[in-house]
């Protein structure tokens, strides 16, 4: 755990990688998508949310048979899930796995050398 | 309430506990042999953090879903309609939250508990105990909401109807669930949660088809089905406000509920600790993939479910019945497959409640042992991991003490509001606190203790004096009249209040931490140093 190795020379090390190409790489890549993608989903939930709460003749309005807006757009929210859950994961295993083991790896070394 | 104490006509008592029965003798079998390699406290609170992504992720389902949902839900729909479905969505778009946002990067900083990844750059004591605090109130609040549930459920499939009678079945609940924490820890109780989970996937799926095949497969036609069935002005059933539309007051609750679901799931104590039953955080997110499918297909099944039980049996039937709404989905299985289906679904809805109620227990134990125990009164100065691991299991024996007397006196008690009291305390005391940790560097102990004590203060205050508590027929103390804050959920308030909190607590503070964020921002983004799994 870190409070058994708060040494400054591990500090040092810590803060260099942090510093490094690299990290610095991995952290905008991390943050580029998942902030804007929370943002997202956040937003388009409560808009389906006030939809369904003050928009009831829109949501009531028929598309196919008893199949009306609101049921669509619930139905939807289901999908941009899954859509989400499954374009995080591409991301995370193209653009995030990668950068993490080389950095993760290096690091392990270098801490386990002191 | 003396409606209760009289079970579903056609059910067959005797078959509902064998099925029941069954399940427990499978399971106690499964926690005994899962209970061999449980030596170290890795192994008790994280099951050696030995299981696969998509065993954790069924277990993560089976944590989530609870009787609540499982009866809840389908009988929402059943009676409301439309209404009902808005849970659903709100209760799975909420997993997006632990993908995106905690999962992995929890798993990458802590060992067990919320307050491992608090105490990593802040003062340990303080920190830990304010962690510890939140966990206990949130499991307690959820706790006491499933063993009331499970003492309605007694009465409506079991036709137990003496207060007695239905006292015993909730202690045997509470201590089944005991043995299964005590002798199997971790990996016993996960196990327990994966069986549970396919059994009730695998139950709503076979009764998803059977319905959709009643109607030709049909979505349309099933819910003409709804619509005929209930008469005159049926046709609400598909449009929004049958339940939340009455007043402004009742639309902005519904906001208020919303916004409390999708955010209170990544602060679920129970939820955050399964991430550290997996070997690495790329496990984790598997794990919450797993989980985000399993949960998303069970909610459109209770879609369905909610509307068949309309069409088929009927708003009118369900209402009258004993348990309300709750009794819709039991007697969609009574419609569908006779007795037989409904001792199977009955066995279900019980071995649901069973395995939720043990993940908490875990989870309220191994937050008590880890970090009030060893961390904050032996200030992590106790050397044998083992005497921890004896705190755990005696406080799991307190706690599922204190559960059983709090379910047989919470039994008659309006329960929906507790679950929503633990929604809205884990959105507000512990989701902040965990994004700030995971995310702002300036933050420090003096912004945790304010999101999370004022969180949760804020989060109580404001129930004790909600529509929920006093004021009206439905509230828990009906006859009083003290309903000064007038929305049943606090989450549209206390969620930015306690945001707030933990910005304003940090800023009064000048401890700066930013060397420490470093080390944990590294850690937290490539896993380098956290904790592996156990070989055994």
């Amino acid at each position: 755990m870190s409070t058994t190795e708060g040494d400054q020379n591990s500090e040092d090390t810590w803060a260099r990688v942090h510093g490094g190409a690299e990290f610095q790489e991995l952290r905008r890549r991390l943050r580029g998508f998942v902030f804007p993608m929370a943002v997202l989903f956040l937003a388009w939930y409560l808009l389906y949310v006030l939809l369904a709460d003050y928009a009831h003749g829109f949501m009531s309005t028929k598309l196919v048979g008893n199949i009306n807006v609101g049921l669509v757009f619930g139905l939807l929210q289901f999908v941009s899930t899954f859509v989400i859950t499954a374009l995080y994961v591409r991301h995370a295993n193209r653009k995030l796995d990668p950068i993490a083991d080389k950095i993760r790896a290096e690091v392990e070394s270098e801490v386990a050398d002191k | 309430m003396s409606t209760l104490a009289q079970s579903i006509e056609g059910s067959n008592p005797a078959l509902n506990i064998g099925v029941f029965g069954l399940f427990v003798l499978v399971t106690l079998v499964v926690v005994l042999r899962a209970s061999r390699n449980t030596k170290t406290a890795s192994d008790y609170y994280a099951a050696g953090r030995s299981f696969s992504g998509p065993q954790n992720g069924t277990a993560i389902a089976g944590d989530y879903l609870s009787a609540a949902s499982f009866l809840g839900i389908a009988g929402a729909i059943a009676l409301y309609g439309y209404d009902g479905f808005l849970y659903s969505i709100g209760f799975l778009v909420a997993w997006l939250v632990a993908l995106l946002l905690v999962a992995e990067l929890l798993r990458n900083t802590g060992k067990f508990t919320m307050g491992d990844v608090l105490a990593f750059r802040m003062r340990q004591r303080p920190v830990r105990a304010a962690a510890a605090t939140s966990t206990l109130a949130v499991s307690f609040f959820y706790l006491l909401a499933q063993m009331a549930g499970a003492g309605i459920l007694v009465s409506l499939l079991l036709g137990i109807s003496g207060e007695a009678g239905q006292n015993l079945v909730i202690a045997v609940v509470g201590v089944i669930m005991i043995v299964y924490v005590l002798v199997g820890g971790m990996k016993g109780t996960t196990w327990v949660q994966i069986i549970k989970a396919a059994l009730l996937i695998t139950a709503t799926a076979a009764m998803t088809i059977w319905v959709l095949g009643r109607y030709g497969f049909n979505l349309s036609e099933l819910l003409q089905g709804a619509v005929d069935k209930a008469g005159a002005g049926g046709e609400a059933l598909l449009n929004p406000g049958a339940k939340y539309g009455i007043s402004e007051m009742s639309k902005v609750d519904f906001l208020s509920l919303g916004i409390a679901l999708v955010l209170g799931t990544a602060g679920l104590p129970h939820v955050l600790m399964r991430f550290y039953t997996v070997p690495t955080a790329r496990d984790a997110r598997r794990s919450v993939v797993w989980a985000i499918v399993l949960i998303g297909l069970f909610y459109l099944f209770t879609l369905v479910l909610g509307y068949g039980a309309g069409a088929l049996v009927g708003p009118e039937q369900i209402a009258n019945a004993p348990g309300g709404e709750n009794s819709a989905a039991p007697l969609l299985a009574l419609e569908l497959g006779g007795p037989i289906l409904l001792g199977f679904i009955a066995a279900v809805a019980f071995a649901t409640i069973l395995a939720v109620v043990a993940g908490l227990t875990i989870t309220a134990s191994a937050s008590f042992a880890h970090d009030i125990y060893a961390n904050v009164i032996k200030k992590g100065k106790e050397d044998s991991k083992a005497q921890e691991v004896k705190v755990a299991r005696i406080t799991a024996l307190v706690i599922g003490a204190v559960a059983i007397v709090g379910g047989i006196l919470a039994k008659n008690q309006n329960v929906a509001f507790l679950v929503a009291l633990a929604f809205a305390v884990a959105a507000s005391a512990n989701l902040p606190t965990i994004l700030y940790s995971l995310f702002w560097k300036r933050f420090n102990t003096s912004g945790a203790l304010w999101s999370i004590y004022g969180g949760l203060s804020v989060t109580v205050v404001l129930i004790i004096f909600s529509p929920a508590v006093s004021g009206n027929e439905d509230a828990m103390f009906p006859s009083a009249d003290f309903d000064l804050f007038p929305l049943s959920n606090p989450g549209l308030v206390s969620i930015p209040l306690s945001f707030f909190f933990g910005w304003l607590g940090t800023m009064l503070s000048k401890e700066h931490l930013e060397g420490k964020y470093k080390e944990m921002e590294v850690r937290s983004l490539t896993g380098a140093g956290a904790e592996k799994a156990t070989q055994h």
